[in-house]
């Protein structure tokens, strides 16, 4: 087996999700590559090449990858691939991953197994379906295995301590099909919410980005990650990269605090992994009770601020 | 500008399912079917393109079974033109869906192509790029709003850090996130209408598409459940238990 691991970066460093992809990588086995494709981002091959067990790095670089489009990084994905005769092509499924690797897959003619949360041999691995209501093993028929790595099914690999090679190689030729016009990311002081070991999510119950606050100055004590449920986002509260659930993030830190969310299936899906989950709601009858080891029923209002003073 | 949207009909969001004794998959029988709520996104928006002379024809396509048509009734009661029905009872994977719709494209020559971010069953988020990629056009995925112009569009897409917008060229291929719309119910004189609107069924076959799997579910099984359910009096009980018990905080 040799596997080529899409690496998620900002050309600046790289995305910690590609570490957990890398474990995935090594439970299928075989030769381990790294492609980087950006612009100006030889720190993030060096990161790559660090990695125990990355025999290489491949890295492809062009102006157009400064701003990559889905469209760009599949084409040098695709050729990189084919000249190395590789038999895996993974992907941690970020939104990045999530956006290039269909496009990857097609373009090889093969299927695509994605969020894949377990190997069981090089061929058939575990996946969720049905908002994780079940779990289906499925085996490809392909030449070509293209997978996208759910990021809570393995643990991160080591960052450092590996010695790799870089190798440069050319990028496609630019698509001309799009380009990246402008960014709004959301600023924050609180870790990201993907590898943050202590998680705070609101829902519908906190009521407005105002009590949101309450919510942050309790993350400010346990230095965690502020989320929320589909309702809070819908309704405007947060900003949309703060969704955890089916169709947003998936995490499954030490500790997952839901405040005045329900919990409906497609919000347990995103957090139901967690180590330790704390629900408060003031509704007794909240499905999200039913799985979460303490449960406190009341006003998180009050609830809050005094837990915030209590740590 | 003719615009086709791509629906799917799949187990209700909510409908609890359960895995069969068997292990093969999931149980389908007697549950609620619906259109796949992120498809139904891609119809109001085309819908709207069309309230606002931007769309001129609106062309739902569903890939499945029989049943399938019910979805695309739906997508006429909401506003679509006409239907056309791939239909098949094989298990449709997402590489052979977006075969079968280029197929269906390159006859219609849509201008713009609108499907769901992610279907809601097998949660695969793979169909509009494996589509924009057989095809060779752009894609712009999770899109939270749409804007398009001559022969341009500007399209703002939900990102993990928040929103990015690209510029794209046209035809274009567009996955609907959940903030991109609200959409509308059917009105039932529009339900009464739409039974009245074209729906074409076409076999795979007669589009040249080998739909044949190329993976094999081996297996379905329920995951092991969470033990839940522990209830503490307040918040001294609360951190008590989570520095002693649980050891998660210091």
């Amino acid at each position: 087996m040799t596997i080529l691991l899409l690496a998620d970066h900002d050309n600046a460093s790289l995305n910690a999700a590609t570490l957990n992809a890398v474990t995935a990588a090594q439970k299928i086995g075989g030769d381990l590559t790294i492609l980087v494709v950006g612009h100006g981002a030889a720190p993030v091959a060096q990161a790559a090449a660090q990695i125990p067990g990355v025999a290489k790095v491949i890295h492809a670089d062009a102006p157009y990858f400064a701003s990559p489009t889905a469209e760009n990084v599949a084409a040098t994905v695709v050729a990189v691939a084919k000249a190395g005769g590789f038999t895996h092509v993974l992907a941690a499924a970020t939104g990045y991953g999530k956006n290039v690797a269909p496009r990857v897959a097609a373009l090889l003619d093969v299927a695509q197994i994605s969020d894949i949360i377990a190997v069981e041999s090089p061929d058939t691995f575990v996946r969720p379906i049905y908002a994780g209501s079940a779990f289906a093993t499925v085996q490809s028929k392909d030449a070509i295995k293209v997978v996208t790595v759910r990021t809570t099914g393995f643990d991160a690999a080591p960052a450092t301590g590996g010695n790799g090679t870089v190798e440069k190689v050319d990028a496609a030729p630019d698509t001309g099909l799009s380009r990246v016009t402008g960014q709004e990311l959301t600023k924050s002081d609180r870790p990201a919410l993907t590898g943050a070991r202590v998680v705070i999510s609101g829902g519908r119950g906190v009521g407005s980005t105002e009590n949101f606050k309450l919510l942050e100055a309790l993350a400010q004590k346990l230095n965690a990650a502020i989320g929320a449920s589909r309702a809070a986002v819908d309704a405007g509260f947060v900003p949309n990269d703060y969704q955890v659930g089916q169709t947003g993030k998936i995490v499954a830190p030490d500790l997952y605090i839901a405040v005045g969310i329900s919990g409906a299936i497609q919000h347990l899906a995103g957090m139901k992994d967690s180590k330790v989950i704390v629900a408060i709601n003031k509704d007794p009858d909240a499905p999200i009770f039913q799985i979460a080891d303490y449960g406190l029923v009341g006003d998180l209002f009050q609830i809050i601020p005094e837990l915030t003073a209590a740590l | 500008m003719k615009v086709l949207v791509s629906v799917k009909r799949v187990v209700d969001f909510n409908v609890k399912v359960r895995v069969k004794a068997d292990g093969s998959g999931v149980d389908t029988a007697n549950v609620k079917m619906s259109m796949n709520p992120f498809d139904e996104i891609a119809v109001e928006e085309a819908v709207r393109l069309k309230e606002k002379n931007i769309a001129t024809e609106i062309v739902a396509v569903s890939c499945g079974i029989a049943g399938s048509q019910e979805t695309l009734r739906t997508a006429l009661a909401l506003g679509a033109d006409r239907a056309i029905l791939v239909e098949t009872d094989v298990e449709l994977q997402p590489l052979a869906v977006a075969k079968l719709l280029k197929a269906v494209i390159e006859k219609e020559q849509p201008k713009l192509v609108l499907l769901g971010k992610q279907a809601i069953d097998d949660d695969s988020h793979q169909t509009g790029q494996m589509l924009a990629a057989l095809l060779g056009w752009p894609q712009a995925t999770s899109a939270s709003k749409i804007d398009i112009a001559g022969d341009k569009a500007t399209v703002k897409r939900e990102v993990d850090g928040g929103l990015e917008t690209i510029e794209t060229s046209m035809p274009l291929i567009v996955t609907t996130d959940l903030r991109l719309n609200e959409p509308r119910y059917a009105t039932l004189p529009n339900i009464m209408k739409a039974k009245k609107k074209p729906l074409e069924v076409v076999k795979p076959d007669a589009l040249g598409v080998d739909v044949t799997p190329r993976l094999a579910t081996l297996k379905v099984v329920e995951p092991a459940k969470r033990k839940g359910g522990g209830k503490v009096a307040d918040v001294a009980e609360l951190v008590g238990k989570l520095r002693n018990e649980a050891k998660v905080i210091a």
